[in-house]
């Protein structure tokens, strides 16, 4: 056990690159939410001090999921989840009703998302499963999980909340990925689907018609709006396409800036950051984006047992898909879901949470050399 | 100390499978950095012009309102072109000089046009300035485009009624969603300017009617005018309705009024379906599908007719000896009297110290129940009524369907009164008196019904008790699927009552029109059964009938059904101030039924449509070209 303090105190197991890129990314996102919000005439505390308030608080969360032996956190995924399907039971019946859809709890001025709780609670729970089972045939490899995952699924939809939805699925996929599928084939193909996913949609999407469209996002988000939503996403590309190379500069985004571009600060952040940036910024964020996966992609192959591989790949399926989804919307080549960009939209529930999912991967290079001595 | 166990092989193994998900997100990394160049690199220039000057606007494209047709597939309301004037705030450099030239050019209102520019809106949204503007003021707008910066006209469609004043209280009207509905949940997602169903069917099916708006976005030029179009949303479309209306036998109807003021209601009692539902007088829903000045509104509000009361299910009536058929049944089932109990008619009925006369001066004789139906006796049901006691009375009447709404798919149906003791406490706060109860025992007093309530309650007798809720819809055309959805009947119950009383009622409501009082109702065609009303418009008169003005008039009442066996058709027909029911009444009634069976002498009434002709493809046949 002291080997074990030991050996987490080197300063080869603390990633330094790996929190540096996460601080750039935040520190990417804070500047555009005050950019968007700084000049908005509001009451209390403004936006961008709240975020970099939950930005402090997600800081603590991830040194607590570093802290702790990710086997004892694991050891505890179940009761996790059962607490997460209750609250996201109890949030259909007496949550914070906002845009038509049951998210959120209030907390004082805040408000608590318990689907966002809910995916790293998956990524624990589906990780805990896999590491105990002998993950035999396809019933235990494919079945089971994916009975675990479907109660926390319905709860979401039920909200409902596509994005989370899509999140749950994206997890849960990639994590059965990892662990192997029989048919090598099959394993491709659905990893070629989820990714290609938001390419894939363009040609499905478009081959249905108008009211076909209407009818599926009506459906799966009754604060869909017709009328403005052709020219959200119009504006949205207009941002993004007017920064052009080098950028309009900090604070210099019009769309966003006139209020043109909503939610400027949530989902369509991006937009903001890439009207200022322009294209070398986007490569930047991209490739910040980029690193922090590669780096988990890294840890996941160094973990010295099936737990720590499958936690680190959950995480990277949660942030990667969240940003290439959140990115390709903002862009105009996925349907509008409502999918928060990691580190960067506004918004606590998704901060802390992404942070703790990050200290846990980290954790998980921590405890690599432990196994041996 | 490396031990190659299974499970650490199958760790390497696990670990072997992260490159799928490294490949694949580089993959997709990649993409979106290609789908960003060319949104930013190559097609930067461009977005960067329309981000500058804010240049895109968007217009509402307003959907085309569904159709309605009658059973027939004959048409009752389209679209047809027109002309709307828009102004994009964000353009006008000068509101008051822009005022001035609408004004001076094609006479606007200058209060409602303020009234207009001043309402809050959506940012960059062209908003509606006036609708229908003539070919001629277009042209001037057109040709002063120059002059009036923000400012132009788009061609929308326009609400038509090409039958007029026809069905005109069925259909109803259309008008610019006011700012009071705008806050109701059920007009979601609609806009200022945005035109709803504001009467009749037009109202109650709005929400299948109206489709839904697209969206134009485009690039404008320093003026605010159009350059090119940048992106479009369609509007839908919304669905087309198939009426339960024969548009024959409405006008016939409505033809049989007249210039009289009354109402005609025809269903088939074995559906509920509405064939006829006649108002008059009537209104021309073109106008008020129009943008209407508050003179024009007020005249129509005003006007002494009442043209947009629809009488047949907002006119409230005392139902004379129509309501005989309840006072019958419930005699019967109340064992007050059996059918071979007789009472003598002298002409009049004597209680306390007031005299309840008969119509007959010299009094009926003696007679059973039947015949009493058959010549409309008072005092026979004067006696029973006095008998029963009027809770009896009003039991019998609400199950009947009086004093409750018929359902019927028409905004703000009346239901009239069912009086009881408690209902006058409650509504006059004063108690029952004995008398009260004899005046309504012939439908006079207290009691009042529509038309649409005595036709649904004939159209049950006839029916052998089983009653249907009045509907006006028959199937529903879905626009984007191109599906025919057909509305079931709806039943709304089975009359609690012994067959044998009803087929004594029906017994003598066939009588009353080989030998009774509706004697100018018999056809050679077919066999009718009914029953007459004359219904006192005024309580005290102060002379004989036919020297009174004609408002103080009796109202005239005949509800039939035909044929008498499995009828096929039940018939409400009141007239106002036309006196007997047996004269003014029933000959209208019996020409309606004879041009019926005549139109349909087997089959449900689907014109030109041998064998079984509710079927889908038969009305789709008949549909017309929109607009």
């Amino acid at each position: 056990m002291i080997d074990r303090v030991i050996s987490s105190r080197a300063p080869d197991n603390f990633e330094w690159r790996y929190v540096a890129i996460i601080g750039a990314i935040l520190s990417l996102g804070l500047l555009s939410i005050y950019s968007v919000t700084h000049a908005q005439p509001g009451s209390g505390v403004p936006l961008y001090a709240r975020q970099m308030l939950w930005v402090v608080m997600g800081g603590a969360a991830f040194l607590v999921m570093l802290v702790f032996d990710y086997h004892k956190i694991a050891r505890l995924s179940y009761l996790f989840y059962v607490v997460a399907l209750v609250l996201l039971a109890i949030v259909l019946v007496i949550g914070k009703t906002s845009r038509g859809a049951q998210r959120w709890f209030p907390i004082g001025p805040f408000a608590f998302q318990p689907a966002e709780f809910a995916k790293v609670v998956l990524i624990l729970v589906l990780a805990s499963y896999y590491a105990s089972s002998p993950r035999e045939g396809w019933r235990q490899r494919v079945v089971l999980p994916g009975l675990i995952m479907a109660p926390g699924l319905l709860l979401i939809l039920k909200q409902p909340d596509l994005g989370s939805g899509l999140s749950f699925l994206a997890i849960y996929v990639s994590m059965l990925l990892v662990v192997g599928v029989r048919s090598k084939a099959l394993g491709v193909l659905l990893l070629l689907a989820l990714m290609l996913f938001p390419f894939a949609w363009e040609v499905m999407w478009g081959a249905l018609h108008d009211y076909q469209r209407e009818r599926i996002l009506t459906f799966v988000n009754p604060a869909y709006d017709p009328g403005g939503k052709g020219y959200h996403a119009l504006q949205s590309r207009i941002a993004i396409g007017s920064g052009e190379l080098l950028g309009k500069g900090l604070y210099g985004g019009t769309q966003s800036q006139l209020k043109f571009l909503p939610e400027g600060h949530t989902d369509f952040v991006f937009a903001v950051f890439a009207e200022e940036w322009g294209f070398l910024g986007v490569l930047l964020l991209l490739g910040l984006f980029l690193g922090l996966i590669m780096l988990s992609i890294e840890i996941a192959s160094r973990a010295k047992d099936i737990l720590g591989a499958l936690l680190a790949a959950g995480v990277i399926a949660m942030i990667g898909f969240s940003m290439v989804i959140n990115i390709g919307m903002t862009a105009g080549i996925f349907p509008i879901v409502g999918i928060p960009l990691p580190l960067m939209s506004y918004g606590g529930s998704a901060i802390v949470t992404t942070m703790a999912a990050l200290g846990l991967l980290l954790n998980v290079k921590r405890r690599r050399l432990t196994l041996f001595y | 100390m490396l031990d190659l166990s299974p499970q650490q092989d199958e760790l390497r193994e696990l670990q072997g499978h992260l490159t799928i998900l490294k490949v694949g997100l580089l993959l997709v990394v990649a993409l979106l950095a290609i789908r960003l160049w060319h949104l930013q690199v190559r097609e930067g220039q461009y977005y960067r012009d329309l981000s500058e000057n804010n240049r895109t606007r968007s217009v509402i494209l307003e959907p085309a309102r569904g159709l309605i047709y009658d059973r027939n597939g004959v048409l009752l309301a389209n679209n047809v072109p027109s002309f709307n004037l828009y102004v994009t705030l964000e353009d006008v450099t000068d509101r008051e000089a822009l005022i001035k030239r609408l004004v001076g050019l094609i006479g606007l209102d200058e209060a409602s046009l303020r009234k207009r520019l001043s309402e809050r809106g959506a940012k960059l949204l062209a908003r509606k300035l006036k609708g229908g503007l003539t070919l001629r003021e277009a042209a001037l707008i057109e040709s002063h485009r120059l002059d009036l910066p923000g400012v132009m006209v788009q061609a929308e469609s326009q609400r038509n009624y090409p039958a007029r004043l026809t069905a005109s209280h069925l259909l109803g009207y259309v008008g610019e969603v006011s700012a009071d509905q705008l806050e109701k949940p059920e007009f979601g997602g609609l806009h200022q300017g945005s035109v709803v169903g504001q009467y009749g069917v037009e109202h109650t099916y709005d929400r299948f009617l109206r489709g839904r708006a697209g969206q134009k976005v485009i690039e404008a030029d320093a003026l605010g005018h159009e350059k090119r179009t940048v992106e479009v949303q369609k509007p839908e479309a919304g669905d087309d309705l198939y009426l339960t209306i024969d548009l024959r036998l409405q006008k016939l109807a409505e033809d049989l009024l007249g210039g009289e003021a009354g109402a005609i209601v025809a269903v088939d009692p074995a559906t509920g379906e509405v064939l006829a539902l006649a108002s008059r007088p009537a209104f021309d829903p073109n106008v008020l599908s129009r943008e209407l000045t508050p003179k024009q509104w007020e005249d129509i509000v005003q006007d002494e007719g009442h043209p947009l009361t629809n009488r047949a299910t907002q006119g409230q009536y005392p139902p004379g000896s129509t309501f005989k058929i309840v006072m019958a049944a419930a005699a019967l089932e109340t064992n007050t009297i059996d059918p071979a109990t007789t009472i003598r008619c002298f002409g009049s009925y004597q209680f306390g110290r007031r005299l309840y006369k008969d119509w007959k001066a010299g009094g009926h004789g003696t007679m059973d129940v039947s015949q009493a139906i058959v010549d409309s006796c008072d005092v026979f049901f004067y006696t029973i009524g006095q008998r029963m006691g009027i809770e009896a009375i009003a039991s019998y009447a609400t199950q009947f369907g009086l004093g409750r709404e018929t359902g019927i798919e028409l905004p703000s149906e009346r239901v009239g009164i069912v009086p009881s003791p408690a209902w006058k406490e409650k509504a006059r706060s004063e108690p029952w008196l004995p008398g009260e109860t004899i005046s309504a025992s012939i439908g006079q007093g207290y009691v009042t019904v529509t038309p649409l309530q005595m036709t649904s309650l004939i159209a049950t007798v006839g029916n052998n008790g089983v009653s249907f809720r009045p509907r006006l819809i028959r199937a529903v055309m879905e626009r984007t699927t191109g599906r025919l959805q057909e509305l079931p009947a709806v039943a709304r119950g089975q009359l609690a009552i012994r067959p044998e009383t009803l087929a004594l009622i029906q017994h003598a409501l066939a009588g009353v029109v080989t030998e009774g009082t509706a004697r100018r109702a018999k056809s050679s065609l077919v066999t009718i059964a009914g029953k007459t009303g004359t219904a006192q418009a005024v309580a005290a008169r102060p002379g004989p009938e036919e020297d009174l003005p004609k408002k103080l008039r009796d109202h005239a009442w005949f509800i039939s059904y035909a044929p008498t066996v499995t009828p096929r058709i039940a018939v409400g027909v009141l007239v106002e101030h036309m006196g007997h029911g047996g004269s003014a009444a029933a000959p209208l009634a019996k020409q309606l039924i004879e041009t019926f069976i005549k139109l349909a002498p087997h089959e449900p009434l689907i014109a030109d449509s041998p064998s079984p002709a509710r079927s889908p493809m038969t009305v789709m046949a008949r549909q017309e070209p929109r607009d």
